[in-house]
């Protein structure tokens, strides 16, 4: 009972503590601009900030923008991760192909996915496909290189013990590379979603199709301060939104498994 | 990378190092060779706007970046890029080990750091725009706000899982706080932060490219995007192989230097392993 209170204390501690923490920001923010440290035409108050928040969360508009960001991080991280999957294990799974394709996935693995635009944007003009190519390209490869790492950790013992068995291929592959692979693919998914963000916000504001990152831009353009640091703090909430969703996708994913459940122990 | 190379130490009998070395280099070489000659037979075929053949890239590359342009527009972009590399390590491995060793201080600023974490950094261009104008300390502040969040968080979490039965025999030792700091902790912390730093090197590139793109006359990023708008195919082609050189490059500098400073780290991996 007694360690039960404090634990609880404690975590009631931490939370307190984050709270002023994010109180502090909030009032360092508010008097940066107010004392004249920085022209609020550049640093607008924090109140201003938030009433516009505020505005946007009731403008069907603002609504509309966020689905269109939406939309094509979801297709792109979609169409990213079926196919990483799928040419993941099929190269994981064969050494020949894996020694073979090593010095082409290390070259084409750091290439800055938004080097890619101005080739996207000649192919695709404004249209969501030019964004939809770079999403894909940056998000593909985070799950590519999991899946080939976990699809060839299978152990050893395991893999023989059911060959003797005589388990077919897809049982072999449903039984066995698929449990092992799992929370490498969920850790390359996690990753995936939080490029696959960036890109599709950064893809609206240089190539220009509809969405928040063209709203931040624009207000950019227009000498709107307060709207843009509104959709700054947007597209924050979004990224924190999508980490915690995934987070909590691949802790139910894996409860199975001794990295969750030896947390959970503790 | 170590899960790629499949070899265990014990070299096939009956064949000569040659042979190995040759089948090795075909690994390595083959599909590239094969891709670029398919690229390049298709391109002569079948003349698509977009896809030049491998040879004319090859040929805008020399004639764009060898010469002036290098000066004007590569170095600038490479000398931004490691102001700010240098100043995102240096910011997020000091404020990373301040925050991780005072308690209460990491519950403070906890869900604050999420927060900034988590905003897309391309994002912040038109707010360092704002606040500094179109100059190259702008772009440099843009990369450092972007790369500094891995490396910070990362070292944060390294030095909070120092192991505790380390903490408490330096603590018995009465070993001096500056001792304490670069025997222990930073050592303990040292492979979270490299993986940090290696996440921070290619948010780094990006912005590079993006803030260029966006606000400036000059850099590689500007180059290509105006390469583009003038339909200068080639030599828009020509710039994303070089991005890629440049990504490439940084890739295998930091596998060196990552070598060389965990060298310890993964000794005492492969002796647990074995």
């Amino acid at each position: 009972m007694r360690v039960h209170s404090t634990r609880r204390l404690r975590t009631l501690r931490t939370a307190s503590l984050g709270v002023v923490g994010l109180a502090g920001f909030l009032v360092a923010w508010q008097l940066v601009p107010t004392l004249g440290l920085i022209n609020p035409q550049y640093l607008p108050y924090v109140t201003d900030v938030l009433a516009r928040l505020a505005e946007e969360f009731v403008d069907l508009a603002f609504w509309r923008r966020l689905g269109s960001t939406m939309t094509s991080w979801a297709i792109g991280l979609a169409v990213a991760t079926s196919a990483a999957v799928v040419l993941g294990t099929i190269v994981g799974l064969v050494p020949v192909l894996r020694r073979a394709t090593h010095t082409m996935v290390e070259f084409l693995r750091p290439i800055p996915s938004v080097a890619l635009i101005p080739l996207a944007v000649l192919m695709f003009g404004i249209q969501p496909q030019a964004a939809l190519v770079i999403i894909v390209y940056a998000s593909f490869w985070q799950v590519f290189v999991q899946v080939i790492y976990g699809v060839a950790d299978v152990d050893a013992v395991a893999r023989d013990t059911a060959r003797s068995f005589g388990l077919t291929r897809r049982e072999q592959l449903s039984h066995l590379v698929l449990p092992t692979a799992l929370p490498y693919l969920m850790t390359g998914l996690r990753l995936a979603a939080a490029v696959a963000l960036i890109l599709a916000i950064t893809a609206e504001m240089v190539i220009g199709n509809p969405g928040l990152g063209r709203m931040i831009e624009l207000s950019r353009s227009s000498g709107d301060a307060v709207g843009l640091y509104a959709l700054v703090v947007v597209t924050g909430l979004l990224g924190l939104l999508v980490n915690l969703v995934f987070r909590f996708v691949e802790r139910r994913a894996l409860s199975w498994h001794q990295s969750v459940r030896g947390e959970e122990a503790r | 990378m170590t899960a790629y190379s499949g070899r265990i130490g014990t070299t096939p009998r009956g064949r000569g190092v040659g042979a190995r070395l040759a089948a090795g280099f075909l690994y390595a070489l083959g599909l590239p060779m094969l891709l670029l000659v398919v690229w390049g037979l298709v391109a002569t075929r079948a003349t698509s706007q977009f896809f030049p053949g491998p040879l004319t890239i090859a040929e805008a590359f020399v004639d764009t970046w060898v010469g002036p342009a290098f000066v004007e527009d590569v170095l600038p972009s490479l000398y931004r890029l490691g102001i700010g590399i240098t100043a995102s390590i240096v910011l997020g491995v000091a404020a990373g080990t301040v925050i991780g060793l005072v308690h209460w201080l990491r519950e403070l600023l906890e869900p604050l750091l999420e927060f900034f974490r988590a905003i897309p950094p391309p994002v912040l261009i038109p707010v360092m725009m704002l606040l500094l104008g179109i100059t190259d300390t702008m772009k440099v502040v843009v990369i450092v706000s972007g790369a500094v969040w891995p490396i910070l968080l990362n070292t944060i979490e390294g030095v909070r899982a120092t192991d505790s039965v380390m903490k408490e025999t330096a603590d018995a030792f009465r070993i001096t706080w500056s001792e304490r700091l670069w025997f222990l902790v930073l050592p303990a912390a040292s492979p979270r932060i490299m993986a940090g730093v290696r996440q921070g090197l290619s948010v780094a590139l990006i912005l590079m490219v993006i803030s260029e793109m966006f606000a400036s006359s000059s850099g590689l990023g500007y180059r290509i995007a105006y390469f583009q708008r003038n339909y200068l195919i080639a030599e828009m082609w020509s710039g994303i192989l070089l991005l890629g050189l440049v990504g490439v490059f940084l890739a295998v500098v930091f596998g060196l230097v990552e070598r060389r400073v965990l060298r310890w780290y993964h000794g005492i991996r492969e002796v647990n392993r074995a």
